[in-house]
């Protein structure tokens, strides 16, 4: 207790004799809060490895930053439970002083946290969740989406596969709110491509044991057995399609949200052929690749997901916007990271809307055959490249309030 | 094509056949808890956790040693066994004197520090299982595709569980087993190691956790979590057939899968609730459950 109040006071000292700059940073300390799944289903997504993402942002902030921000970086499991997660949240805000909130992968957790975020005017920056409400209908102008939402796995996966003939579907879909919303933005994209949904089924969250599913999605027919699930889910449900001879039926797996830890976790034996969508990928050019080595070699040698690279991105950005205006106060940071471009060596250049959706190019990738690769890692071609303009949905179609119509 | 409840009547086998593959690991899980329940009086959480540990027993022999499937088979349930050995000596042999709980509570602190450990280790992902060459591919049915593996699991768990029916019920061994439970000093007073016989008897329901590890790991995900995940429903499947009761445990074991099965086809969303419905049901109509006696 005796240290914290030193600490704390050093901080005030620091943040007084710093200047204008620190002058309107809340008890003179930046607090980064990294909320997601550290133990369960999407800890190798997320987990750890954001924090150490979180850990690298600030480190690299401040090699260039002349601000003498202070800034602690804090993590938290919410165990891909609204109600842990909401319970965290409010703590954080309300007790640990913590500004704004990072990450916070499974949808029903990160919309909890976003209202709370809203009531308590503060700052939320989504990476890990995937529900393109966030910027639709349950917009806030206290949040920004960063890294992907529904509708642009939909859109990349969906149309690329109805555009090659694959155009009958059955959904395999988790139930829960991720789940219902990538089905639903997957379904509109395969209607407006020419296709034709003929079955979906609901499996719980998270499942262990998808053959009954498979089955059923078998008798449907479809050439397409789209799975709107994620991690573990995703994992054995492409196991348990090839263990059932399903896509040596002749029917194709779309896995509408795959990682690569995903794929290093299949192996490439069963994961080869599959096609998604993606925002990031380590190798995709000299940066991109010189950060992912530094990540690993801070991550037990675990390669980024996209999910942890856009950690890094949102915080990068969020602490170059109190640098800029000169405050920590999370509605004002958050118009102020709208007002700026984003710029940085892992999605380029982007921009952020005012709905609060980031935007950048998304890319179409297909996993590599066992031949193809050349080590761990090695693992996608890039078949596409989906122009940020085009890659996420249209601002005009979300019906977030805080736009004008 | 005839229908029932609009579906038809193939894809319903199908269903059916593999709720009965689901029912035997539930079975085989169970089995191992019943006997641990019914001879030692000890809820045993780490269940889940010595399951997984039996899967990546099986991952760890092939990956470093180069041995397969059939030796894990043989020699996983054993060396796992050996850890339950050591566990029940060192720290569960000092609690059957207190209320049930100290067991619960120090056999689920085992199963959380057991997990974390292969989680800091080897992520949240998980690791590939081949299925062994010999049992690749499957049957054409009329109704559906059976792999080769599904099916030797539900013959290899209906082996496994008659035979530890028939060990505990039937022989000699099994009567003393029995009769130490009710009245330990008793037993003793024959000549009858009773702490050695109860030391082995954790070992091996251990053992059997773990032999359910093994044959799930060419199923599922060989990760940390995956016995977590089945050790609540698995809890349930005990509760219902009667805590304590080894015919119980298998015949809802089996049944269960099949309702669970069911349910997926007519109504998949309470596919995870089902089980627990039935629980609170039993527990209405006969608290010591289907085929527990009450005490």
């Amino acid at each position: 207790m005796k240290r914290t109040l030193t600490s704390a006071a050093v901080a005030a000292a620091l943040a007084a004799l710093s200047g204008t700059a620190a002058a309107q940073i809340s008890d003179g300390v930046v607090k980064i809060g990294v909320m997601n799944d550290m133990s369960g289903l999407y800890a190798d997504i997320a987990g750890p490895g954001s924090v150490t993402a979180a850990r690298m942002a600030v480190e690299d902030f401040q090699k260039t930053s002349k601000a003498g921000l202070k800034v602690e970086v804090v993590g938290a499991d919410h165990q891909n439970k609204p109600d842990v997660g909401s319970n965290i949240a409010r703590q954080w805000y309300d007790v640990d002083k913590v500004d704004a909130i990072f990450d916070v992968p499974t949808s029903s957790v990160a919309l909890a946290v976003s209202q709370i975020t809203r009531d308590k005017g503060k700052a939320f920056l989504v990476s890990g969740a995937a529900t393109s409400d966030l910027s639709g209908k349950a917009c806030s102008p206290n949040t920004i989406h960063w890294t992907y939402d529904t509708w642009m796995l939909a859109n990349g996966t969906g149309n690329a596969i109805v555009k090659t003939g694959g155009d009958t579907w059955f959904f395999l879909t988790a139930d829960y709110a991720f789940g219902h919303a990538l089905e639903r933005d997957t379904e509109a994209a395969v209607l407006k491509g020419g296709g034709k949904v003929v079955g979906k089924v609901r499996h719980p969250f998270p499942g262990t044991d998808f053959s009954s599913f498979l089955l059923q999605a078998q008798a449907s027919k479809a050439k397409i057995i789209g799975l709107a699930n994620a991690g573990g889910d995703t994992i054995n449900s492409i196991k348990q399609a090839a263990e059932f001879g399903i896509t040596k039926g002749g029917q194709n797996l779309a896995g509408l949200l795959v990682f690569i830890t995903d794929v290093h976790g299949l192996g490439l034996q069963t994961a080869q052929g599959l096609i998604f969508t993606e925002t990031f990928y380590w190798d995709l050019n000299d940066d991109t690749r010189a950060w992912s080595r530094r990540f690993a070699a801070a991550n037990g040698g675990k390669y980024p997901s996209m999910v942890q690279a856009g950690v890094y991105s949102s915080v990068l950005h969020y602490l170059k916007a109190i640098e800029a205006g000169k405050t920590d106060d999370g509605t004002k940071v958050i118009n102020q990271m709208k007002a700026m471009p984003t710029d940085d060596p892992l999605f380029g250049k982007g921009s952020i809307r005012p709905d609060g959706r980031k935007v950048h190019p998304a890319y179409l990738v297909e996993v590599k055959k066992p031949s193809e690769s050349k080590g761990p890692y090695d693992y996608y071609k890039i078949r596409a490249t989906i122009p940020a303009d085009q890659a996420f949905r249209p601002m005009d179609q979300g019906d977030c309030p805080l736009v004008k119509k | 094509m005839d229908t029932i409840f609009g579906v038809p009547t193939q894809a319903l086998f199908g269903q059916l056949l593999i709720g009965l593959i689901n029912g035997s690991f539930y079975a085989l899980l169970s089995l191992g808890l019943a006997v641990i329940f019914g001879l030692l009086n000890i809820i045993n959480f780490t269940h889940g956790a010595q399951y997984m540990l039996g899967a990546f027993g099986a991952y760890l022999l092939l990956t470093k040693l180069g041995l397969n499937y059939w030796w894990a088979l043989l020699i996983v349930p054993i060396v796992v066994g050996c850890t339950g050995v050591i566990i029940e000596r060192l720290l569960l042999s000092r609690l059957y004197n207190l209320d049930h709980l100290y067991g619960l509570l120090l056999t689920f602190g085992l199963a959380l520090i057991i997990q974390g450990v292969f989680r800091n280790e080897y992520g949240s992902s998980g690791q590939p299982y081949p299925i062994p060459p010999q049992l690749m591919g499957g049957q054409k049915l009329d109704f559906m595709f059976l792999p080769n593996y599904r099916a030797w699991v539900i013959a290899a768990s209906l082996v496994v569980c008659l035979g530890t029916w028939y060990l505990i019920e039937r022989t000699k061994l099994g009567g003393y087993l029995r009769a130490a439970t009710e009245n330990p000093a008793l037993v003793q007073a024959f000549g009858i190691n009773v702490p050695r016989m109860i030391t082995l008897t954790y070992g091996f329901g251990v053992g059997l956790a773990a032999l359910a590890g093994v044959m799930a790991a060419p199923i599922y995900q060989v990760s940390p979590q995956m016995g977590a995940d089945l050790i609540i429903v698995v809890f349930a499947v005990v509760v219902i057939g009667g805590m304590g009761s080894i015919l119980g445990a298998i015949v809802t074991g089996f049944g269960l899968g099949l309702i669970e099965g069911l349910t997926k086809v007519f109504y998949p969303e309470a596919s995870n609730t089902v089980i627990f419905i039935i629980m609170a049901i039993v527990l209405l109509i006969r608290p010591a459950g289907l085929f527990g006696r009450e005490k």
